[in-house]
């Protein structure tokens, strides 16, 4: 039952580019979809460890810078006197590079925090954040600064001189977004339904109680902000080849909190939550303008459900509608079928 | 007195001070292989501090702990859970949001040997053993009692019975030497008899108990030796009967006028 319900999702989600003729939707999907692969990173901190990183938006742009000058190569002047200059790469090379330097970030904030949890938390991931957009904005002989890095090349697989495929158009950067997104799924469940993951929910639980039966929570803290950052990496490197263009503004604060959104009202700690948060803040935005609703109606409507879903479903979505389900079929169990005598039923 | 028994835990000149305050004061005790040892004392007479001592969670002042000749200061918790020293706590403390199975898969972690990337490459020495430390979590919770439980959440338990799920989660980790802060504080008569039954059971796996406890029927029932602190020093030791005796002991706990009446 189950296995099929997944079955038919994933055929349902593969098919869409087949029948959905409109690249603007298509487009919005994959965007969607990226920001879903960054959410789902950040409810491994926020929902499992506890830890509320509102820097993470700093892992996506380091992500999207590394891989972008990578496969466009650069010259910058470390020292006065001391030029180094980066050929081209393909961008394959470039993303795993953005991938490991975001996870490796997030390796050193993990450390430098291992004893800050809750409110200091959120405060060395902010401000880290807030350097790393500084340091985008105003390196401009390596970032270009404000004036953004253009003409990123798209992402080629294959073997050169006999076959190669350019993910150029939307459909294939559809189906490109939609397996690291599985990919990045499978990571997590993997991840969280093991002793790892029990580490850092114990973490999330009861630190002490957790020290005292051996778990290095620290440990599990470090593994996982860099999990994290390099999952949130490698939506960022998705993110440029995609759109092409990268300046400082992909370190905008704006886009943590909408990837914290997404996590909060899908619910965090839960596998489906980002999922469903991430499709619903995705789309929102959208639908409201399809709807043809004024721009600034648009943005109070999408601020009122937020609020609306918050305060009825503090727990977030994907909770509420499993207690519901769970609630209903107790209820169901507890009621004598329909039609039998009562003092049969009660025997 | 059995001669040959090793020495498990030796504390030697403990001293905790919070500021100016000193809440052990040069405590020297022993805790021997395979015994129950009860650490008693009036309220503020330093129990729980020399627990949280032994066990990591604040520095000593002055003095050391050994674990089997191994110095235990200067080490963290987890580490010294990692040597076989496992603690309780004195206020209950469960991992709340999780299923009481949960509870005790979160304490075989110690047991457990999946590395990071072997998890993230779903290898199946994973799956492998995900499935025996289910299995051993409900040999835990049926040792305990709690194999009924096990699909419930930790927070619908009633008091007894989390107090059993926290024993339970402390045996996850596979103790050699296990501390029980007031195990029984707060349990009815008829829970405090079982628990004393189980404690029993911990015992004949060769484990040994540091205990402290106010319940006197269930220390001097339980226990072969007790050590009794006040003011953060060690007033006496000895056996159950030794204890009861000791005038120190009775003035410590019911005053200098009530010595002098009854001694």
């Amino acid at each position: 039952m189950k296995l099929w319900a997944t079955i038919a999702w994933l055929a349902f989600l593969f098919s869409v580019p087949l029948w959905m003729g409109d690249l603007y939707v298509l487009h919005i999907l994959i965007i969607t979809g990226i920001f879903i692969i960054a959410a789902m990173s950040l409810n491994l901190l926020l929902g499992y460890t506890g830890q509320l990183s509102l820097g993470h938006v700093a892992f996506f742009g380091i992500g999207a810078y590394t891989s972008s000058l990578m496969s466009l190569g650069f010259e910058v002047h470390l020292l006065p006197n001391w030029l180094v200059k980066l050929e081209p790469k393909p961008v394959w090379l470039g993303m795993l590079t953005g991938i490991a330097l975001a996870g490796a970030c997030g390796w050193v904030i993990g450390k430098v925090s291992f004893k800050v949890r809750g409110a200091y938390f959120v405060i060395v991931s902010v401000s880290f954040a807030e350097v790393v957009r500084l340091v985008a904005l105003n390196w401009v002989e390596l970032t270009q600064g404000p004036m953004a890095l253009n003409n990123i090349p798209v992402l080629r697989l294959g073997v050169p001189g006999w076959f190669e495929f350019a993910f150029l158009r939307k459909p294939a950067n559809y189906y490109l977004v939609l397996v690291a997104a599985i990919l990045s799924y499978v990571l997590i469940r993997r991840l969280v339904s093991s002793r790892a993951g029990r580490a850092m929910i114990a973490l999330r639980e009861n630190e002490p109680l957790a020290t005292s039966v051996g778990v290095d929570v620290t440990r599990y803290l470090v593994l996982a902000t860099m999990i994290a950052a390099a999952m949130a990496g490698a939506a960022g490197a998705l993110y440029a080849h995609y759109v092409r263009i990268v300046d400082p503004d992909v370190f905008l604060f704006i886009y943590t909190v909408t990837m914290v959104i997404m996590v909060v009202a899908g619910g965090k700690g839960t596998l489906a939550g980002p999922i469903v948060g991430g499709l619903i803040f995705g789309l929102l935005p959208e639908v409201l303008r399809a709807a043809a609703i004024k721009p600034e109606v648009q943005w109070v409507v999408y601020g009122v459900l937020m609020i609306l879903v918050v305060y009825f479903l503090p727990e977030g979505i994907v909770p509420a509608v499993r207690n519901w389900w769970q609630g209903r079929a107790r209820r169901e169990a507890a009621e004598p079928p329909a039609g039998r005598p009562a003092a049969e039923a009660a025997r | 007195m059995n001669a040959r028994a090793g020495i498990e835990l030796a504390v030697d000149a403990l001293t905790i001070r919070f500021g100016g305050l000193t809440a052990v004061d040069g405590a020297t005790f022993e805790v021997r292989t395979g015994e129950v040892l009860s650490l008693i004392g009036p309220n503020g007479a330093g129990k729980t501090t020399a627990f949280n001592a032994i066990t990591g969670f604040i520095e000593l002042t002055g003095g050391h702990i050994a674990y089997r000749g191994q110095r235990l200061d200067g080490l963290k918790p987890n580490q010294i859970a990692a040597l076989g020293v496992v603690r309780t706590f004195q206020k209950t403390s469960v991992f709340t949001g999780r299923s009481v199975h949960d509870n005790v898969a979160i304490g075989l972690h110690l047991r457990s040997r999946q590395t990071p990337l072997a998890i993230l490459l779903g290898l199946p020495s994973v799956a492998r053993e995900e499935k025996e430390l289910a299995k051993e979590a409900s040999q835990i919770l049926r040792f305990v009692g709690l194999e009924a439980r096990a699909g419930q959440p930790a927070s619908s338990l009633p008091y007894g019975e989390l107090r059993l799920l926290e024993v339970a989660v402390a045996l996850a980790a596979q103790p050699k030497l296990l501390l029980l802060d007031e195990p029984v504080s707060g349990m009815n008569p008829v829970e405090t008899d079982s628990f004393m039954k189980l404690l029993a059971q911990i015992r004949g796996q060769g484990i040994t108990v540091l205990l402290v406890e106010h319940d006197m029927k269930m220390v001097m029932g339980v226990s072969d030796r007790i050590v009794c602190l006040n003011h953060g020093r060690v007033i006496a030791t000895g056996s159950p009967a030794e204890i009861q005796r000791n005038p120190e002991v009775v003035r410590a706990y019911l005053g200098e006028r009530y010595a002098r009446a009854h001694g």
